[in-house]
């Protein structure tokens, strides 16, 4: 984007380019991941990698909320569903390979990368059930595609509340053969408990990182011009020519894939237990909050915002009741007050008033 | 036999519940064109103010309300009841003074943000110690056991009965009767007409001298109304109160929608018809098939409909303007 000097042209340079952001993000993981528990202790880093896995929810529900102008208030489903296929993967995985679910291997080990192939699968699975939420969105619009995509997430819940309890041994695992996978034994209600524990800053702040530039790229470039068509005026952008109904089911695909590798990390984040009520309205909920008050296609807002809502009720634990009454009040004062967000939808870096005239991403105010 | 019975029965009493709170949501969505996410609410405001009545006037008649063999005459559950609605009625008066209104001519999306916003406001503030706390209670009874109707079927060790109790009737009734006073309203009175004209087209209607302002107000006060009615009711059949923030509330909330928009939203009738038909599917699916997947079954109802029938049973087919 540098203005001065021209670009290197030629294949291999744009593809090396292209890496860099990825590039910079990894050693920027790596640094959070070996310096920061020593500088602010393990109950701050955990709040750190707490905002971490909200940044990928928010930032890919803010795809289809906020890019492609659809309402899902069902994110929280896709998540869990991920988290749980992950879990599943590795929770069995290594009972498979080693025997036992404990965690294997040290940083990159192998246990991680079955962890981190785990959490594609989970993506890959919970864009396959995005694809299928995505289709009703072809004929509906607005509050009824929002409720759907709320039944989407109670059934989820209610689907994984009726599977069977965990096997816990590896010779259990081999004598039941494959009929005790049917109903998948998922820890019913009370959640799938004992899943090595692998999640650590490294791996949600390059997985952070991969989010956030696909969201970006995406933005700017024309499938997401299209998307963000479909968002000002679906009959318009149909007259222009665009696939509404691609758009839509695409928004809803990738936003489901993110969200899944985020279930993924949420299933092995040391502390938690991936439960059926975490794929509830409640959490969706939360999401929905987040790219609502960032702005609604607005990348670094909803970054900020994700970010200040979950630190924020960690600071203000003596006031937990009243967390959730300040987040009611706080989303009908901004619809009142600023419908279109904290940064609508700017990013932090087009404010800067030195940039504003040589950048040309910014599409018009959205008209209301 | 007695089982099919006993499920219909039931199907019968929650399907006017349904109905009963699928008005409000089918009335603000025919006019506003948003779901009011707070109806819900309502429905628990409602539960829980009846609830915090009974259990300060019964012990000023003398009577125990943690113990439900007393049971109070009958006047004292009008006296709720009423007073559940009235407050009810104000609150939801006050909702669309406060944020609604404001947002009449905002994109419909911002509108429904700002509906879950209030939803979630009026849940947790409820949930506050010193308005009705976060804890499950037990509705005292307030209305006797009777047994109106009892049959028997079968013969020896495998006599079943079916009990048709004074609750499940007066369900019904009153639902029925509250239904009867909406659909007169609405289509026999002065106010009727003025909710259909703005419901049909808000600009003309305010060109034609209708007061749209107090028309969208009367209709909030109405529906909530209903919804407060609709939680005494449930509470009544239901003693076990759940906290005002729990997630069966706004289930109960949801499933009434999912009525309001199968029965074709913005219809007075089809939210009627929905009413019963989702209770149907939920009751004699948690029956015959199982109860563990009844949340499921009115889902995808839901998504089976929308998908055939966009505009529900009885909604006529919305043609897009530019």
């Amino acid at each position: 984007m540098e203005q001065t000097s021209p670009p290197p042209q030629g294949l291999v340079a744009n593809v090396l380019r292209g890496m860099m952001p990825f590039a910079v993000g990894i050693i920027f993981a790596s640094l959070l991941h070996f310096v920061l528990p020593g500088m602010i202790g393990r109950y701050y880093s955990r709040i750190v990698t707490d905002i971490g896995i909200a940044i990928v929810m928010a930032v890919s529900l803010n795809i289809v909320n906020g890019m492609t102008g659809q309402f899902s208030i069902g994110h929280a489903g896709f998540m869990t569903l991920g988290g749980y296929t992950a879990a599943f993967i590795t929770y069995y995985g290594s009972m498979c390979i080693w025997g036992d679910t404990a965690s294997h291997g040290g940083f990159l080990g192998r246990g991680e990368w079955l962890f981190a192939v785990s959490c594609l699968m989970g993506g890959l699975f919970a864009a396959g059930a995005g694809y299928v939420v995505g289709l009703p969105s072809l004929r509906l619009r607005g509050d009824y595609l929002a409720i759907v995509t709320l039944g989407f997430g109670e059934i989820i819940r209610v689907i994984l509340q009726q599977t069977g309890p965990l096997i816990d041994s590896a010779e259990a695992l081999k004598e039941g053969g494959w009929s005790q996978m049917i109903p998948p034994p998922v820890g019913g209600a009370l959640g799938f408990g004992g899943v090595p524990k692998y999640t650590n800053l490294f791996w949600v702040y390059t997985i952070l990182t991969i989010t956030i530039v696909v969201a970006y790229r995406l933005k700017i470039s024309s499938i997401g011009r299209a998307m963000i068509s479909v968002r000002e005026d679906e009959i318009a952008a149909q007259a222009m020519g665009v696939n509404i109904a691609r758009q839509k089911v695409l928004a809803f695909v990738i936003a489901a894939f993110f969200a899944g590798v985020a279930g993924g990390l949420f299933a092995h984040e040391p502390g938690v237990i991936v439960s059926p009520k975490d794929a509830g309205f409640q959490r969706s909920f939360d999401y929905v909050i987040m790219t609502v008050l960032g702005g609604r296609g607005s990348i670094s807002g909803v970054m900020l915002s994700a970010t200040i809502l979950t630190a924020l009720p960690e600071f203000l634990r003596d006031f937990e009741q009243y967390r959730l009454i300040v987040y009611a009040l706080l989303l009908i004062i901004m619809m009142l007050v600023r419908p279109q967000g904290l940064l609508g939808i700017h990013e932090i870096w087009n404010l800067w008033p030195l940039r504003r005239s040589k950048v040309s991403t910014a599409t018009p105010e959205a008209k209301s | 036999m007695s089982d099919f019975i006993q499920t219909l029965i039931t199907a019968m009493a929650i399907g006017s519940l349904y109905a009963l709170i699928a008005l409000g949501y089918t009335m603000v969505y025919g006019i506003l064109k948003f779901i009011n996410f707070a109806h819900s609410d309502i429905v628990v405001l409602g539960a829980w103010v009846s609830y915090t009545l009974a259990i300060r006037l019964l012990p000023l008649l003398g009577l125990d309300p943690h113990n439900p063999a007393t049971v109070p005459p009958i006047w004292v559950a009008a006296v709720v009841l009423l007073a559940a609605m009235t407050y009810c009625g104000v609150v939801g008066f006050a909702i669309e003074r406060l944020a609604y209104r404001r947002l009449r001519r905002a994109p419909r999306l911002n509108v429904l943000i700002t509906a879950i916003g209030v939803s979630l406001f009026l849940q947790n503030v409820g949930q506050l110690d010193f308005m009705f706390g976060a804890s499950p209670q037990k509705m005292p009874t307030l209305l006797p056991s009777w047994e109106l109707a009892s049959f028997t079927f079968g013969e020896g060790e495998s006599a079943r009965r079916v009990v048709i109790g004074l609750i499940d009737v007066v369900i019904f009734s009153l639902a029925t009767i509250l239904m009867l006073v909406m659909q007169y309203m609405v289509f026999h009175t002065k106010l009727g007409v003025a909710m259909r004209a703005v419901a049909y087209n808000t600009d003309t209607a305010a060109l034609m001298g209708i007061p749209v302002d107090r028309v969208v107000s009367f209709t909030f006060v109405f529906g909530s109304v209903l919804a407060s009615a609709a939680g005494f009711l449930f509470v009544m059949k239901y003693p076990g109160m759940n906290q005002p923030a729990h997630a069966i509330w706004v289930l109960l909330g949801l499933k009434a929608f999912v009525a309001a928009v199968i029965g074709g939203i913005g219809n007075v009738r089809g939210a009627v018809l929905g009413g019963f038909v989702i209770a149907f599917v939920e009751q004699f699916g948690a029956f015959y098939i199982s109860s563990n997947y009844r949340d499921v079954y009115v889902f995808a109802l839901l998504i089976l409909i929308l998908l055939v029938k966009p505009s529900g049973l009885l909604g006529s087919p919305l043609r897009e303007k530019v």
